[in-house]
């Protein structure tokens, strides 16, 4: 159980590969973070300069309010499950458990006290005689998860732990990597380029790209509220639309306009708005807020079909508006084929604009 | 996999097969042969009446003999494996030491260096020999065990360094991590970790080794001078060719028991020595 905070911290590789830039971090006691983000954003090589893998180049990591720059991976009281595993090919799954025990010379009873208590907890005791090579992908993975709560130590980490099972697996270990973190409320920082394994884990989710945090908070905060064109993008399956609008005055109010296309700027973005008036801005919809329109309304725009996905439980229709693409979720009983023109609403409260040079929202 | 016509197979598999294990045993047969033949089948074959040329039909075992109790011939064996064992626990014990510290430790220079370790193998012996022999003198070594077992590492640690290099980069480095995170020192983790997993590529390195060091000539050629301190491949050559008189039986004799240790090495680790080859691991 413990705080972790990262005081701005950076990495760079001799001196030209910038990894990591001033990251600053404050993660709670029992806390669930998953740093979430393309590949080669920083996210991995920030949990290593936690676990003490990696140098840090400047800045500092605290665990319980004790700067660990520079200890050894060993005195950090860490565990850290790893993307291939990790597991020691030649021990058995008993002595893989046991390895960091035996390394922090605890007591024999006491140890086999601990292996056990941790295979009940994931259902691997038939397999604790066997070699990891006997062991399927996703019994591997309950072992070196088992091989991180044996020690029960202060913080977990995991480097992207379910990116090699396969899709049916990952989401049945995702439920479990949830139950065991309620259960065992040990303080976790998880790293995954996977946006739903981000929003379905953790407690609080850190978009970060090229070694920057774009945004941090809830799940659903990030979801609602992105304060970038970046997280607003990233966030949410399928990715938002973006079009690319100019803002006009017009009758009674603002208007973004782009070809084929004409909407009423709602009322509570209004202000914000009104010194973008004649410039470009960058309006964002969500495919999930974009319905089929009851007739002719100010938040509705026309739009060409041109592929129709029917997944059953909706249907994703990708339509043109002008020239610009749009994804939008529609209800499964929808009706429609490819190159019909159908009209499309969107709810008022769930737009969002962002600048275009510095895609921060507005 | 289509095979189509069986002559082909013939012509582009067994053929070529046969060609490869014909011309790779045929030297261990004839080498046999000899030892076996009588001294009227091996000079002047012409006037034995019963001389075929691939065969013998009065095989003696008058040259083992003659070997074994007419010269040095056990001493030298026991020479042999002495250097041999001692150069390559040398040679293994540094290689793998170094093999680790350029796999693994990020320094300055490892890449350069790795290179460099890399370039003395390719200094030939021929060559290395002459500043050697010099060094053996001055310390007194000559026609010791020693100016062998000291010598052989100048070839063997660059060899087993690179070989150990190779297989400890295929060893996903998370393994180590993990074990540090776990509590171990990097030394334990090399220990109880690294080595293990690595064993099948130190045994390979280990038998190449101990069959380089036996088979080597030169050193042993130039270091040794008394007959009671020579190793097999450079007693049994300058013992058993007396001038311009070759003792074939007897020669021949010595290559064969020579080479007998080396096979037993070979086919004991040969599981193992094929893993080392391929050096995978999998988590």
């Amino acid at each position: 159980m413990a705080k972790v905070l990262l005081k701005d911290l950076n990495k760079s590789y001799d001196g030209n590969v910038h990894a990591v830039k001033n990251v600053n971090l404050e993660i709670h006691d029992h806390e669930f973070v998953v740093l979430v983000g393309p590949s080669g954003c920083g996210k991995t090589t920030t949990l290593r300069m936690v676990a003490g893998l990696e140098d840090i180049t400047s800045g500092q990591v605290s665990i319980d309010g004790k700067v660990v720059n520079d200890l050894a991976p060993m005195d950090r009281d860490i565990a850290m499950v790893f993307q291939n595993y990790a597991l020691y090919p030649h021990m058995s799954v008993y002595d893989n458990m046991a390895f960091g025990l035996r390394m922090r010379k605890f007591e024999k009873p006491d140890i086999e006290k601990r292996v056990k208590q941790a295979a009940d907890i994931l259902g691997i005791q038939p397999l604790l005689a066997r070699r990891p090579r006997q062991l399927s992908g996703g019994q591997r993975q309950r072992v070196a998860l088992g091989r991180a709560i044996v020690r029960n130590p202060r913080v977990f980490l995991f480097d992207e732990p379910l990116s090699n099972l396969d899709a049916a697996l990952r989401v049945q270990m995702r439920v479990e990597l949830k139950r065991l973190h309620d259960r065992l409320e040990t303080t976790a920082i998880y790293v995954t380029h996977d946006q739903v394994e981000a929003m379905t884990l953790g407690d609080r989710v850190v978009v970060m790209k090229d070694g920057v945090v774009k945004q941090e908070g809830a799940p659903l905060e990030l979801y609602e509220r992105p304060t970038n064109r970046f997280v607003a993008g990233f966030i949410g399956s399928p990715a938002m639309n973006f079009i690319t609008v100019r803002i006009a005055e017009g009758e009674g109010g603002l208007w973004a306009e782009a070809p084929g296309l004409r909407v009423r700027v709602p009322p509570h973005k209004t202000e914000a708005l009104r010194r973008h008036t004649g410039q470009s801005v960058v309006m964002g919809l969500r495919p999930e807020a974009l319905h089929p329109a009851n007739g002719a309304t100010e938040y509705s725009f026309d739009a060409n079909v041109e592929v129709v996905e029917p997944l059953g439980s909706e249907i994703l229709l990708d339509v043109r508006v002008g020239d610009a693409p749009v994804v939008a979720k529609m209800e499964p009983s929808m009706r429609v084929a490819a190159h019909d023109k159908v009209r499309l609403a969107f709810d008022p409260m769930r737009v969002h604009f962002f600048d275009a040079e510095s895609e921060a929202a507005i | 996999m289509i095979e189509g016509a069986r002559w082909k197979k013939w012509v582009w598999f067994y053929l070529p097969l046969g060609a490869f294990i014909l011309g790779l045993l045929f030297p261990f047969y004839w080498m046999a042969v000899t030892t076996l033949r009588p001294d009227i089948e091996l000079y002047r074959p012409w006037n034995s009446p019963l001389y075929k040329p691939f065969w013998t039909s009065q095989p003696t075992l008058e040259h083992i003999k003659n070997l074994l109790y007419e010269t040095l011939f056990g001493q030298w064996m026991w020479n042999t494996m002495l250097i041999a064992a001692l150069a390559t626990i040398i040679s293994l014990f540094c290689g793998v030491l170094a093999g680790y510290a350029l796999a693994r430790l990020r320094f300055r220079f490892a890449g350069s260096l790795g290179t460099v370790i890399f370039i003395t193998y390719l200094v030939p012996q021929t060559l290395l020999f002459i500043p050697l022999a010099d060094i053996i003198r001055d310390y007194r070594l000559g026609d010791t065990p020693w100016a062998l077992v000291l010598t052989y590492p100048t070839f063997l640690i660059p060899f087993c360094t690179w070989l150990m290099m190779g297989y400890f980069k295929t060893i996903p480095k998370e393994l180590e991590e993990c074990a540090r995170i776990d509590g171990a020192s990097r030394w334990q983790a090399m220990v109880y970790i690294i080595l293990p997993i690595a064993l099948p590529g130190i045994l390979s390195a280990g038998i190449f080794a101990f069959t380089l060091s036996w088979n080597e000539f030169i050193y042993a050629l130039v270091f040794l001078s008394s007959p009671e301190e020579k190793t097999v491949p450079v007693g049994v050559v300058s013992e058993l060719i007396r001038g311009d008189v070759f003792f074939w039986g007897p020669l021949m004799a010595g290559a064969l028991i020579g080479s007998i240790p080396v096979a037993i090495v070979y086919s004991f680790f040969v599981e193992h020595y094929v893993a080392g080859m391929t050096g995978s691991v999998k988590g």
